[in-house]
């Protein structure tokens, strides 16, 4: 069987979800290509090929897939599938917008955020928010699989696909592109970082949130994150959440900062090698899952915190 | 126009799935189930369009149990015209609801299908998104604001990197994120105005039946737990055992 991963970029570098979703795709299958999706994506295309054990690289370009719309993407993607027995997708705001539709349109069943490759046919992955995990089996000649990115190692490099351009498909006529509002940071992505901090609701105010989160952040040179409370209340933005419905991590060190720790939370985070918590609620959950918890008012513990990480790094 | 409103009922978000120690599933047996809270999103969003003017009748659409009338209730007590439940005991795929909705789309021929991102249940995130395809009307998933003029629905979505604003020629498929509104809570007249409401029962065949199942379930199991560490009793030992025990920083 031949497998199909889609690249996650941004037109400019390719993303580490995509060397992870190769692992995901060798587990399936030795043949495996990745396609670039998207507008001026040589780099991105040259940075793919390298990725050890990919046989060759497709290029699909034009102004609606630089955009990644998904109809565009879906429209272009759709065809090759004729030529391959999966697609696997990292499971990004991009993955999650075409990815069933692909399925759709080849009349298979997607197969959503996946965690693990039992077999060919046989596929592990979370429902009901991370509090069951569901081992399905799919019995479609074709697969459409969204992969959870963190659950799987980053396949190395050393490999030299050759890069062939393919048709882009049709664009996307119904839909326009207005604009976009994207966070710019200097800081690790919160998907990818090795070390993240996050902030609840006990900060109260985006000024508190920003005074005490991002200081401890960029001196862990950790990526930043928020419960969904947090966000709700206006303290950080969207794409800082953590938890069911936001993001999901998996770093070396998730330290979690008057976060009391709902399920919907958890199930964002609870697979970071080491949980560290510190909340004035001795009683939260979140000292259920946290490998060290610090049972203290944030106020206090983060200057004494910053104070000796002074001193070890030092 | 017209807004098209499928609604799930779920295991209430407030309660801890449990699974069934036979690991066929998660056990529903006597738990509370509620509207999922994506589509009560969904639902408010029409119902507001519904107050501006902007739309002038607003069906849900409901595939479950006969229970799954109450769900149809919620919504029409929200502010929602007219239901339809798709009466099956079977919890048919993502592919095939999204089937079934475009056969009720065709019927009621909606300007809108608003509906919710993902049901808490499955997490799939895809029924919307398959609608879509399948009525080859453009989507807009993860919507946080969302404004209609004339025939074109101006979206702001949530995405990976922050905010992204399409603008879709109706009609299309819109699904709700957490941020799109904050639903009302139905008043009591509203709740026994509701009650007069029409409810259509239908049957799967009455759309195009149900296909053969394209997945099967092996197992549902619970995730591997785990365990709580220590209690520390100062920021500076926290920052020694992290660096010492666990050697991450």
């Amino acid at each position: 069987m031949a497998v199909l991963v889609f690249a996650d970029h941004d037109n400019l570098t390719l993303k580490d979800n995509t060397h992870k979703t190769v692992t995901a795709a060798l587990a399936l299958s030795g043949d495996v290509d990745i396609l670039v999706a998207g507008q001026g994506v040589s780099g991105v295309a040259a940075e793919a090929a390298k990725i050890a054990g990919v046989r060759k690289v497709l290029t699909a370009e034009s102004e609606a897939l630089g955009r990644q719309i998904a109809e565009a993407v879906a429209a272009a993607v759709t065809p090759l599938m004729a030529d391959y027995d999966a697609l696997l997708v990292p499971a990004t705001s991009v993955g999650k917008n075409f990815a069933p539709r692909v399925a759709a349109l080849l009349d298979v069943a997607p197969i959503s955020e996946i965690i693990e490759v039992v077999d060919a046919q046989t596929f592990t992955r979370p429902i009901y928010a991370g509090n069951a995990l569901e081992t399905v089996v799919s019995s479609d000649p074709k697969k459409v699989i969204t992969v959870r990115a963190t659950a799987f190692k980053a396949a190395g490099e050393g490999g030299s696909a050759a890069i062939t351009a393919v048709d882009p498909g049709p664009g996307a006529p119904k839909t326009r592109f207005v604009s976009d509002e994207l966070v710019k940071s200097d800081r690790p992505e919160l998907a990818g970082a090795k070390i993240v901090v996050s902030g609840g609701r006990a900060l109260g105010s985006a000024e508190e949130f920003q005074r005490v989160i991002e200081p401890l952040a960029d001196k862990l040179g950790a990526a930043v994150g928020a419960s969904r409370a947090a966000v709700d209340a206006g303290y950080a933005p969207n794409d800082y959440q953590v938890g069911q419905t936001g993001k999901v991590v998996a770093p070396q060190l998730y330290v979690a900062i008057g976060i009391s720790g709902a399920i919907q939370h958890l199930a964002g985070m609870k697979d970071s090698k080491v949980i560290v918590a510190v909340n004035k609620d001795g009683d939260a959950p979140i000292f259920q899952v946290a490998d060290y918890g610090l049972v203290a008012d944030y106020k206090t513990a983060i200057p004494e915190l910053m104070a000796a990480l002074e001193t070890v790094k030092a | 126009m017209k807004i098209l409103a499928p609604v799930k009922r779920v295991l209430d978000y407030n309660v801890k799935a449990r699974v069934k120690s036979d690991q066929s599933g998660v056990d529903l047996a006597n738990m509370k189930m509620a509207m999922n809270p994506f589509c009560e999103i969904a639902v408010e969003e029409a119902v507001r369009l519904k107050e501006k003017g902007v739309a002038e009748e607003i069906v849900v659409v409901s595939i479950g149990p006969i229970q799954a009338q109450e769900t149809i209730r919620t919504a029409l007590a929200m502010g929602a015209d007219r239901g339809i439940l798709i009466q099956t005991d079977a919890d048919p795929e993502p592919l095939e609801v999204a089937k079934l909705l475009k056969a009720v789309a065709l019927a009621e021929e909606p300007s809108l299908i608003l509906m919710g991102k993902q049901a808490i249940d499955g997490d799939n995130n895809a029924v919307g998104q398959m609608l879509s395809a399948l009525l080859d009307w453009p989507q807009a998933t993860f919507a946080s604001s969302l404004e209609v003029a004339g025939a074109v629905a101006k979206v702001t979505r949530e995405v990976d990197g922050g905010l992204q604003t399409l603008e879709l020629d109706l009609p299309a498929v819109i699904t709700a994120d957490l941020r799109l509104n904050e639903p009302r809570y139905a008043s009591l007249p509203n709740i026994m105005k509701a009650k007069k409401k029409t409810i259509d029962i239908k049957t799967v065949d009455d759309y195009g039946g149900l296909g053969s199942a394209h997945l099967s379930v092996k197992k549902v199991a619970e995730p591997p737990k785990r365990v709580g560490g220590v209690k520390v009793d100062s920021a500076a030992t926290l920052v020694s055992k992290l660096k010492t025990e666990a050697g991450v920083i």
